[in-house]
């Protein structure tokens, strides 16, 4: 046999192409290694994504929150709205790390019940930030924006400003089947006082939150009905959407446009006059209380339970009596985002 | 016959090391393990490399079949899809009441449909693999949002799930995931390596018109290459529903990156015909080891998306050198 | 004036016709690319085939090779005639093409590519069921077919992209060598080489014509075609214009026929006797 033989038929690497990458990867690998000491605190926050402003403000709160209390902040994310599968590898990661807790915002409410057992069997507090998991007791505590509240808060102040008007209604929904948009659209019809199928509702189109098809969605409905008077929406890109297809219909003087969100340029378009008010909630808050109680959690053992509403407030420069809200002065200062 | 020398000889051991195709790789991931076990010690934890493991289960299953493509100069942007597919169906069938095994098989079924349609456009009419599983993609994306009307869903039946069962081996736990896995790398290792079969999707990736010169039938091969995939992407459903007991159509958009990324850093050639199975396991590892290594040591985890894309280049730019010369 | 006026038969090659074409014709359009012609190759020779550009020489290949099919004409493979569909008919029958551009898969082993499209399996189980190839077989067989053949190669196990042009050329010449079971047919198999490696390539053909395989060798090259040819088939204009022996003719004889520059009168008898008249 031939000394020189070599084992494989097809070659593809070679000498160089082994030590290169592994010179180049070595030397990256070793500039951006930090030392993480036993004894720290550790906090994990795994948002939906990373690009959301939504989710930004969330982490920038967290890390301030972090910093100021003397623990480690890990924050990691989905690659992109329904990865599960991302948000799963990063809390499982986590409890490798040794986190103390971890505070997360599912992709989905039923999509990583397994791994947040395997956590909190872990001696690991998981907190639900955002959207509750199903069942909401699959974590240790919730905290969220109460989204039926804050769809009757819009809802309320939607009535009592169409006056003795009789109300048509639009609806643009979010994503049919998730849990934050059934409480905000349950709730504006409590808010609004009507039910589901209630005739005065001239229709609902689907949006997902985005403004594009917020736009379609509502120059469908118009052209369906033109007497709507008085339109829901999900979050306020759709809303600004919803406000082009108004415009272009010239029915936006007519019409009571109302949003929940709060996002910085959802409360300018309230200023600007295109959305008569919108429900701002506090992602902040979510994230800096998160932080906190994950760092009782590790100082005495004390663990948060059930569902802890971090609030909402009605944003608008129009307001009605009877009903509380803020102006978009305030609104500016609080907002999160751009 | 030569007689060999000592000397040559042991320029001969030496030879076959270096002329192995994943050695290159193989160095990278023990260089990533040994910085990130002296990070942070939790990091060689047996816990912590089994998670790694069982981690790696879902872009590794897949990961396959885009090797096999990718070997014939193809590419497959369509896996995500075809394997989620395959887990919107499966939950659907078992949750409307068919029986599971049942349920599963005809998911699998479903995908590897979904293979011979790419593959026979691919092969039948010759259109490029880009646009043809771009197009799949599309397709399937668009159907799995129609017919779940775009939600969620849990998927609780005990047999889908089985594949996240575990098993303790001196401490270390496998799910039955891994173990399938695994299975499927020796298998498709050996079709490629020791059969007439797989020296053929090294020709043809190589040059196919060599190949069908020397009578190799190309596209019947081909054909065989994406209904092969197909069927693994089917197989990669099953275990992903034992690692997330949910059926979402939006799981999965980046797989077919994230899967084109473990074949290339485990060094088989975009441009078909060099490089094997070996490597994109161990491509597939350095991924999942540099994610989970980073958050460890507390790193913001974009550095595991600037590495990794540091690796793609090398990785490429090494081939693309390499080939030059020859 | 005849050039070669001795009157004798030109050309004595061993009795036996392996391969015979007739009158084939092959017309795209307005264009014939074949206008009748004829072609025979005897057994243990080695056949060149010279022409200009556009003289019918890749058609008259490519029909003998079945990758192209005649409108009418005939081929007779050792007396029987012969219809080729496709380049694999004509494998089948052990007609072994080596291409221009090789036919290898650069990228896979020397015994790889001499096995391509023809790997041999395991017995058994393993080869029938399995499919399993028989990767030790087929290296000893490679490598016993290149010591046959003198021609000397790194190893077996090497790449074909790391040998060199002339080594290359090799692999492809020892595939054809080591499947036909008629004929080998090498289209241009030194264009690209140097001094040195083509003359490792003549070598090798002779080592096939040696082993009573006989060869067709399409070249432009014609101290190439006077060092290794026992016959020379000259095309013009999409027919035969006449088949000369190395022996009697010179190279400015040969190219004068193949420009058209000497006329050449055709004995009745065949096409083996060609006299040239300038």
């Amino acid at each position: 046999m031939s000394s020189l033989r070599i084992s494989t038929d097809v070659r593809s690497g070679t000498v160089a192409r082994s030590t290169a990458a592994g010179l180049v990867i070595f030397g990256t690998a070793f500039a951006v290694t930090g030392h993480a000491s036993a004894d720290e605190v550790i906090v994990g926050l795994v948002t939906k994504t990373e690009v959301n402003p939504f989710f930004v403000k969330m982490r920038q709160a967290a890390e301030e929150e972090a910093k100021a209390k003397g623990v480690k902040l890990i924050a990691r994310a989905g690659k992109f709205d329904g990865d599960n599968e991302g948000q799963v590898t990063a809390i499982e990661d986590l409890i490798s790390a040794g986190a103390k807790g971890i505070l997360v915002t599912p992709n989905n409410s039923t999509g990583m019940l397994g791994v947040i057992k395997k956590a909190r069997e872990a001696g690991v507090l998981v907190i639900a930030l955002d959207t509750a998991t199903d069942p909401a007791d699959a974590v240790d505590a919730t905290f969220a924006t109460d989204n039926f509240q804050a769809g009757v808060q819009q809802g309320a102040y939607a009535r009592k400003a169409l006056g003795d008007k009789k109300p048509v209604l639009a609806m643009l929904d979010g994503t049919p089947g998730g849990t934050v948009d059934t409480f905000r659209h349950n709730g504006y019809l409590k808010g609004f006082g009507l039910a589901e199928g209630d005739p005065a509702i001239a229709g609902s189109a689907i949006t997902n939150g985005a403004q594009d098809k917020g736009q379609v969605g509502m120059e469908n409905l118009l052209s369906k009905n033109g007497d709507i008077n008085a339109v829901y929406t999900i979050n306020e890109p759709a809303a600004a959407g919803a406000y082009a297809a108004l415009k272009s219909f010239g029915k936006e003087a007519d019409v009571m446009l109302t949003s929940i969100d709060g996002g910085c340029a959802g409360v300018r378009n309230v200023k600007a006059g295109q959305i008569a008010a919108t429900v701002m909630q506090f992602p902040y808050k979510m994230a800096a209380n998160g932080v906190d109680a994950v760092v009782e959690y590790a100082a005495s053992g004390k663990k948060p339970s059930g569902f802890v509403n971090t609030g909402s407030f009605l944003i608008t420069d129009k307001p009605i009596a009877g009903i509380d809200s803020k102006d978009t002065e305030w609104g500016l200062k609080n907002c999160w985002g751009d | 016959m030569n007689s060999p020398s000592a000397l040559s000889s042991g320029r001969s051991i030496a030879k076959k090391v270096i002329g192995t195709p994943s050695v290159g790789p193989l160095l990278v991931l023990l260089a990533f393990g040994v910085i990130f076990s002296l990070t942070n010690p939790r990091f060689l934890a047996t816990q912590n490399l089994s998670i790694i493991l069982q981690q790696t289960v879902i872009i590794g299953t897949l990961a396959i079949g885009q090797t096999l493509i990718i070997l014939t100069a193809g590419i497959d942007l369509a896996v995500g899809a075809i394997c989620v597919l395959g887990t919107i169906l499966a939950g659907k069938l078992a949750n409307s009441g068919y029986d599971p095994v049942l349920a599963m098989a005809l998911a699998v079924l479903a995908c590897t449909a979904a293979g011979v349609a790419a593959g026979g456009l691919i092969a039948g009419l010759r259109l490029p693999p880009f646009i043809v599983t771009l197009g799949i993609l599309g397709i399937i994306t668009a159907a799995l949002r129609l017919i779940s009307a775009g939600g969620a869903f849990s998927v609780t039946d005990a047999f889908l799930g089985w594949t996240g069962n575990t098993i303790r081996l001196n401490g270390f736990i496998l799910t039955y995931g891994v173990i399938i896995m695994l299975l499927l790398y020796g298998l498709i290792w050996f079709l490629l390596n020791q059969t007439q079969w797989g020296r053929h999707v090294y020709a043809v990736g190589n040059n196919p018109e060599a190949a069908r010169l020397v009578g190799i039938p190309v596209g019947r091969l081909l054909l065989s290459v994406y209904v092969l995939a197909a069927f693994i992407y089917g197989i990669a459903a099953w275990l992903a529903l034992g690692r997330i007991p949910n059926a979402d159509p939006n799981a999965l958009q980046t797989a077919n990156l994230d899967s084109i990324t473990a074949v290339v850093i485990g060094g088989t050639s975009l441009f078909g015909g060099r490089g094997g199975l070996l490597g994109t396991l161990i491509g597939a590892l350095i991924v999942g080891v540099l994610r989970n290594g980073l958050t460890l040591a507390g790193i913001d985890p974009l550095w595991q998306d600037l590495i990794t894309g540091i690796l793609v280049i090398v990785a490429v730019a090494l081939d693309q050198l390499t080939r030059g010369k020859r | 004036m005849a050039a070669a006026a001795s009157g004798a038969p030109v050309v004595t090659a061993p009795a036996g016709v392996i391969l015979e074409a007739r009158n084939l014709v092959k017309r795209y359009g307005h264009v014939t690319a074949l206008d009748g012609v004829d072609f025979e190759l005897r057994s243990g020779e080695i056949l060149a085939v010279v022409g200009d550009n556009g003289a019918g020489k890749s058609s008259l290949i490519k029909a003998l090779t079945g990758a192209l099919i005649p409108d009418s004409g005939e081929i007779l493979l050792d007396g029987q005639p012969v219809h080729f569909k496709g380049p694999l008919d004509a494998r089948k029958l052990g007609i072994e093409t080596v291409y221009q551009d090789l036919a290898v898969a650069a990228a896979l082993d020397i015994s790889s590519n001499l096995f391509l499209g023809r790997e041999r399996r395991r017995p058994g189980f393993l080869g029938n069921v399995l499919r399993m190839l028989d990767k030790k077989g087929m290296r000893a067989e490679a490598e016993r077919s290149m010591a046959d053949l003198k021609f000397h190669l790194p190893s077996i196990g090497s790449a074909v992209e790391s040998l060199s042009g002339g080594q290359r050329q090799g692999v492809a010449v020892a595939r054809a060598a080591l499947f036909a079971k008629k004929l080998a047919i090498m289209d241009e198999p030194t264009a690209a080489l140097g001094v040195r490696e083509t003359g490792q390539v003549l070598d090798l053909i002779r080592a096939i014509r040696q082993r009573g395989l006989p060869v067709v060798l399409i070249s432009h090259n014609m101290p190439n075609v006077f060092e290794i040819a026992d016959r020379i088939h000259i095309m013009r204009l999409g027919r035969r214009a006449a088949v000369v022996s190395p022996k009697t003719h010179t190279m400015a004889d040969v190219v004068a026929i193949m420009t058209g520059a000497a006329k050449v009168e055709e004995p009745a008898s065949s096409g083996l006797r060609a006299s040239i008249t300038t």
